[in-house]
């Protein structure tokens, strides 16, 4: 391994199901905040639950576009073996670490393949349980609440547009530091 | 009471009465966690995302050999084996029964491949692994119910091609269902299907809930847990969130009503459970007992600690 690479998982195995598990439990319950545990050294301004969710879930079968830099794409294209794309358009997981492309630019499947869309990876300052956007939808009793600081301006209606493509449509991972949350493309977001 | 039982795979004989119990030393040095492959465990989570975020659609996914033969649940075993981890308590049941062969190889397949503590007790597993019915007692948040589908395709009788299923799907266009059950009502007064009913999730997707009695339809809809549908032959995925809205599909004059035989189970006295007929001996004796077994004898046991 290059002297310039830092470690990967420590259990590839065990590690990944941990993290798949909180993503699927993330997906399936919108909003709800997740920790990741122990996650790779992965170099900046990856965090922690962004580079566990990439390694969890990219391989050689799914592109990747990042915007957080050369160091982090090696990182990646090392440990995860995925294809790096330049344009978001073309890949299957989008990761955001500044502004992110807008939602449309990205793939929505098509009416009778909606799965073969895009994840967008949407690294954020901060996220909690409380306040903040009110989401209701598939996964969720009656509502539920969650603070995203740092998410782009104009969010709320970029994400009503990609609302409305249902059944196709992008699915949104948001990462803060160690934790994720998700919004599956059901999700109804109402600023609070 | 259940279904005829083929030769285990696994050569495990039916063994009833254990109700918890941990793989005997951690996983089998021999298996990757889980048994899969990371490259498969990954393709799977990923269908499983997808499928999540779109409730009811199929999504197709790279189905692997099982040591199980097609018809054991292979869909459903990886689908589990996706999902499981070490701090994970594994149920499964064939047709409500935990002591079936087909059961009890699934769950030793999973205690040897992953050294995770089973349980035959509905309310301490995470994730259930079932044929055909789902449990009597409610499942809660912490828990994921895996469906083993042999037919993921509500369609399939009605539509034999593939690609026109699919373009109904794409444009929610399920009148030949419609058309069934309505000329099932034209014939029969009522909708003559008592298993494998079709349901709308979300207001959007057929889906087919495997072939649970029309009976348990119900209990999918708001589920409080997660619900996930592996077909192994057919290689596809599905799932419904928890909580999301699922209706069986009826009509205005004739409302969905789901049925069950008119009796008590004869060991618990339920009036509320899903029964089995059962022939008791050669001269034609019958009796109808619940067909979740842990519901049946946590009843039981609830009975004689009263007396
Ligand atoms: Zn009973």
């Amino acid at each position: 391994m290059s002297a310039t690479l830092t470690a990967g998982f420590a259990d590839p195995a065990l590690d990944a199901q941990r993290c798949f598990r909180a993503v699927l439990e993330a997906m399936a319950r919108p909003g709800r905040v997740q920790r990741i545990a122990a996650g790779p050294e992965a170099p900046p301004p990856l965090g922690p639950a962004a580079a566990t969710v990439l390694l969890t879930l990219a391989d050689a079968d799914t592109p990747v576009w990042l915007d957080a830099g050369p160091q982090a794409a090696a990182w990646l294209r090392f440990h995860a073996g995925c294809p790096i794309v330049a344009a978001p358009g073309e890949a299957g997981f989008a990761l955001a670490c500044g502004a992110p492309p807008p939602l449309h630019d990205l793939a929505p499947g098509s009416e009778e393949e909606p799965q073969r869309s895009a994840t967008l990876i949407l690294q954020v300052a901060f996220l909690a349980e409380e306040g903040g956007w009110r989401l209701t939808g598939p996964g969720i009793e009656h509502e539920h609440r969650l603070r995203v600081d740092g998410a782009p301006p104009g969010f709320a209606a970029d994400w009503a547009g990609n609302r409305a493509l249902f059944p196709r449509g992008i699915d949104l991972i948001l990462c803060a530091g160690d934790r994720l949350a998700a919004l599956p493309r059901t999700t109804r977001l109402e600023i609070g | 009471m259940s279904a005829t039982q083929t030769r285990s795979a696994e050569g495990a004989a039916a063994a009833g009465g254990e109700h918890r119990s941990r793989g005997p030393a951690g996983p089998d040095a021999g298996y990757n966690f889980g048994y899969l492959d990371e490259n498969t465990k990954r393709m799977i989570r990923r269908a499983l995302l997808k499928a999540v975020a779109i409730p009811g659609h199929q999504v197709p996914f790279g189905s692997r050999e099982m040591p199980l033969p097609y018809g054991w649940g292979t869909g459903g075993i990886q689908v589990t084996a996706a999902v499981i981890g070490p701090d994970d308590t594994l149920k499964v049941i064939d047709q409500g029964a935990d002591d079936t062969t087909n059961a009890v190889s699934i769950r030793r397949f999973f205690a040897r491949v992953t050294g995770v503590e089973t349980t035959e007790r509905t309310a301490e597993a995470t994730i259930i692994q079932t044929r055909h019915r789902i449990p009597e007692t409610p499942l809660h948040e912490g828990q994921v119910l895996v469906y083993q589908v042999p037919m993921p395709e509500p369609l399939f009788r009605l539509e034999p091609s593939v690609t026109e299923t699919r373009r109904m799907h794409a444009l929610a266009d399920y009148s030949l269902m419609h058309v069934k059950l309505y000329e099932d009502i034209v014939r029969h007064g009522h909708i003559a299907t008592s298993y494998n009913y079709p349901v709308m999730v979300n207001g959007r997707y057929l889906m087919s809930p495997s072939p649970i009695p029309a009976f348990d339809n119900p209990k999918m809809h708001r589920m409080p847990a997660l619900q996930l549908f592996g077909a192994g032959r057919e290689k596809r995925i599905y799932a419904v969130p928890p909580w999301t809205e699922v209706r069986s599909l009826d009509f205005e004059d004739h409302p969905f009503e789901p049925v069950r035989a008119d009796a008590a189970c004869a060991l618990c006295g339920s009036r509320e459970s899903y029964l089995d007929e059962v022939v008791t001996d050669d001269r034609g004796g019958r009796m109808f007992v619940c067909s979740d077994t842990d519901y049946c004898h946590t009843r039981q046991a609830r009975r004689e600690a009263a007396e």
